[in-house]
């Protein structure tokens, strides 16, 4: 399958029948460049994990994060890889303003055999302000990654 | 202990065993990854609901507000479509700072799907 940053990403957040999480809490494709790709999360009030203060849960932080940096696996790979996260480690900088679209942005830094290495931040408008850092590694479940020069 | 809007999206529910809130989580499409399995982010959405609770609940009536500082996730096996149960057992609970440890499981607890490592600050409501 040729790999296109802009219609696999939709394909696999805004195609219903494939979505699942990620369409449930409303994510979709925002952009991408060489070397990353982003992934939006509009505010909902489904989302809010603080009442109070109408602050989005951690859940779908982490929900994004995961997303956007499995998509800078295959957006490395040039292709789509089936896989697994491992660990996903992420730093809450701050909290998201209320009301605002928050951004993922992944990075793949190397793709082994069988792991991917990855970096991500969450933002929602200035990506020099993020609201979140994250660290997350992957598995290939059935066979292994591309060979992706270095 | 009510549970944020978020758990509505999940689906999951609270449920008090030997006096330790379990958080519930039946599958569905909407927590759905690859085909068949649990999406990493509900997985550790419903981690981040367990700690939580753990965390109310050790703080009982006091009013306080819970901030996530940070999360360590590790994926032990693939959530299948069966019910998805998390509970957070608190490691500390200081002043400022609660550091729990939550556990999601499917058909036997003794073999976790994932786990959890996450840091809280609590800011306590006076007066």
């Amino acid at each position: 399958m040729d790999w296109n940053p802009t219609v696999m990403a939709r394909y696999l957040l805004e195609t219903p029948s494939v979505a699942g999480h990620g369409g449930r809490l409303g994510q979709r494709y925002h952009a991408h460049g060489d070397d990353w790709i982003e992934v939006a999360q509009p505010w909902h009030e489904g989302l809010v994990g603080d009442e109070e203060t109408g602050i989005i849960a951690s859940g779908p932080i982490i929900a994004l994060m995961d997303v956007a940096t499995s998509l800078a696996v295959w957006h490395r790979c040039n292709a789509f890889v089936a896989h697994a996260t491992l660990d996903l480690r992420v730093d809450y900088l701050r909290p998201a303003r209320p009301h605002q679209t928050v951004i993922g942005r992944g990075e793949c830094l190397r793709v082994t055999r069988s792991i991917a290495f990855t970096r991500g931040i969450a933002h929602d408008g200035d990506p020099d302000d993020p609201v979140a850092h994250v660290a997350a590694t992957f598995m290939a479940t059935t066979g292994s990654y591309p060979r992706v020069a270095a | 202990m009510t549970l944020p809007p978020y758990a509505q999206l999940l689906g999951v529910t609270l449920e008090l065993v030997d006096d330790v809130p379990e958080i519930v989580m039946p599958f569905g499409q909407h927590v759905v990854g690859r085909p068949g399995y649990l999406q990493g982010g509900a997985i550790a959405g419903l981690l981040e609901v367990a700690a939580v609770a753990a965390v109310r609940h050790a703080l009982a009536a006091e009013a306080a507000r819970i901030k996530p500082i940070n999360a360590t996730v590790d994926f032990m096996r693939g959530g299948r479509d069966h019910v998805t149960r998390a509970a957070g057992e608190i490691t500390r609970l200081g002043a400022r700072i609660a550091t729990v440890t939550a556990v999601a499981w499917q058909d036997d607890r003794a073999r976790p799907i994932a786990s959890a490592r996450m840091n809280y600050l609590i800011e306590r409501v006076t007066g």
